[in-house]
């Protein structure tokens, strides 16, 4: 019974993000940010919102609310140390690999379920330039996530289509288990697929 | 964690071995090596011990000894009744399964198994309180179902099902009838007299026995073919050597659980109560899930609005408690407990459920200890959470 503690579902990173949140959005301290950011929903068992305050071009605050499990609320903890600091631009292009590297790893099923902190924070830069009158120049670089529950992005899509490994929906479906979680993206991916489809005369 | 208590709830995964059963099973281990099925003196005494053991589950169960088949456990009993249908559905050339929503995994993957063979099973829906509701299930019945297969109780929820009653509508349309009893054994009555079973499953290690033996009940007379195909252990339903200290072993713990039945209900009953008012008094927006009623007297299953079921888990843990959730998150898949939809909860509150089993070995100050742990946890997780 030695290792009866040491051997924990997640690494000691992980739980000490987890125990110990940082940059939590408490009410009483009437933190005002300049662009909110939520992403993901109740139904899917994980659900962020990012507020961010900017400086100089800079994310100088940051803070956040988590519902979900332990590497839910240690990943978005993480994401936050990560990019206080940094530009937009850098704050735009972080990943969930960087979060849970960071992290020190995660379990394999972890990894596209519970870090959607780096998409809140996307959101949250997003709704600030938005205020702000601002244009996005980063917006169209990034992949954009369509299924949540299974972090499925465009890029993933677009690259199966055009390789052939996905030349029916039921293939996207086997190969990335899209629309398995809430199946609220199903419309969405099907759309996105359809678009790709064309592009790439498929 | 030195300084901190251990509070094992989750009984209904698995419970610990009872020390009269670590020491027989300890004893048989060290004495008594011969394979039962062996003519020598080595085997008869082998023999002797799974006999006894034969006697004491069914007197536990209330079935004759020669009703009783040894297995691995519950999982192994119900395949078997599920080939068993089968069969019977392809020897007839037609026919149907009619189970409920809210199966263990072990009935409800089998059930997909056969679909996909082409085999027809319906299953009949449950209530909010998690019971099956008889009307549907009535309409599901008809002269062509040949097996029908309801729990005794719900491993999540705890709810009881109207195991007689069932039985009696099942063989009125000339269906075979088989429950999973393996989360009632040891905590209310089971009879496979009482309730006219064709089939029941069990498994020892839910009742302080050894892990990886059961018991499949089969009444004198009911169509029966192997699951193991092999030797020609228990009058060849069921191949391979008997391993004697584990079934012995479940002998042991289904005397123990026959002498101590009431008492022991009675004391899971009033745990699990004093840690439902407790909760439900101390902790604001909590749903109390299943039947309240007809339960199984150490399951409570609640779910917490607003926090995610794994957080909550792994909180209990540091502190010393374990308890299992429905969550999604505990799994690894990205659906909630099936059992806790299939009753119409809401996938959010699913998310948010904790499971709290009690066992033999639990006492009031396990329950205190909870009650002083989990307020500020659930609090601390809605202070983080987004809503």
């Amino acid at each position: 019974m030695d290792s009866f503690m040491t051997q924990w579902v997640y690494t000691d990173t992980v739980k000490d993000h987890f125990m110990n949140p940082r940059n939590i959005w408490k009410k009483e301290e009437n933190w005002e940010p300049q662009g909110v950011g939520e992403v993901g929903s109740l139904a899917c068992g994980d659900q962020m919102r990012v507020g961010i305050q900017v400086k100089d071009g800079k994310i100088s605050d940051i803070r956040w609310l988590t519902y979900g499990c332990a590497s839910a609320i240690a990943s978005t903890s993480m994401m936050s140390e990560l990019v206080k600091g940094m530009t937009l631009e850098e704050a735009y292009k972080i990943t969930p690999s960087m979060i849970t590297d960071a992290l020190g790893g995660l379990p394999e099923h972890k990894f596209h379920c519970s870090v959607l902190g780096d998409k809140a924070l996307r959101a949250a830069i997003d709704d600030y330039l938005e205020k702000n009158g601002m244009d996005n120049p980063y917006r169209k670089n990034v992949a954009k996530i369509i299924c949540e529950c299974k972090g499925v992005t465009d890029q993933m899509i677009e690259e199966l289509v055009k390789t052939d490994q996905a030349k029916t929906l039921e293939d996207l479906q086997r190969l990335t288990g899209y629309g398995t979680g809430c199946g609220k993206c199903k419309s969405k991916v099907a759309l996105q697929f359809e678009e790709y489809k064309h592009i790439y005369g498929k | 964690m030195d300084d901190t208590r251990i509070v094992y709830l989750d009984n209904n995964a698995t419970t610990q071995l009872a020390p009269e059963v670590q020491k027989a099973v300890a004893d048989v281990e060290a004495s008594v090596y011969g394979n039962a099925s062996s003519m020598h003196t080595f085997g008869r005494r082998a023999g002797a011990l799974v006999e006894e053991a034969r006697r004491n589950v069914a007197d536990l169960i209330d079935c004759n000894p020669d009703e009783i088949t040894f297995t691995s456990g519950a999982s192994e009993s119900n395949n078997t009744v599920f080939e068993i249908a089968r069969s019977l559905i392809e020897k007839r050339g037609g026919g149907r399964i009619v189970t409920t929503t809210i199966e263990h995994p072990s009935i409800m993957e089998t059930v997909k198994y056969l679909r996909s063979e082409g085999i027809t099973v319906d299953m009949a829906p449950v209530d909010r309180e998690g019971r099956v509701r008889i009307d549907e299930l009535k309409k599901l019945l008809g002269d062509d179902v040949v097996l029908v297969s309801v729990m005794t109780g719900n491993n999540e929820t705890g709810s009881i099902q109207e195991v007689g009653l069932i039985s009696e509508l099942a063989h009125a349309c000339g269906a075979l009838f088989h429950t999973d009893a393996t989360q009632a054994i040891g905590k209310i009555e089971v009879s496979c007299r009482k309730w006219n079973l064709d089939f029941l499953s069990c498994s020892g290690h839910k009742f302080y026995g050894p892990k990886g033996v059961g018991v499949l009940y089969a009444k004198k007379g009911v169509p029966f073919q192997p699951f193991v195909h092999g030797g020609e252990q228990e009058h060849g339903r069921r191949a391979g050597t008997y391993n004697t200290p584990a079934i012995y072993g479940l002998g042991i713990a289904a005397k123990l659980a026959k002498e101590g039945l009431q008492e022991e209900h009675d004391r899971l009953w009033a745990m699990r109560e004093k840690l439902r008012k407790g909760i439900v008094a101390s902790v604001p927006n909590v749903v109390v899930n299943g039947c309240q009623e007809h339960c199984l007297p150490g399951t409570l299953d609640v779910s917490f609005e607003n926090v995610e079921g794994e957080s909550i888990l792994l909180m209990l843990d540091m502190r010393g408690i374990a308890v299992s959730t429905g969550s999604a998150c505990a799994t690894g898949s990205l659906e909630p407990s099936y059992v806790l939809l299939a009753g119409g909860l809401d996938v959010e509150l699913a998310h948010g459920s904790i499971r709290f089993s009690f066992g033999r070995y639990n006492t009031m100050e396990d329950v205190d200890y909870v009650l002083e742990v989990l307020p500020p946890i659930i609090e601390r997780l809605r202070a983080i959470s987004t809503h």
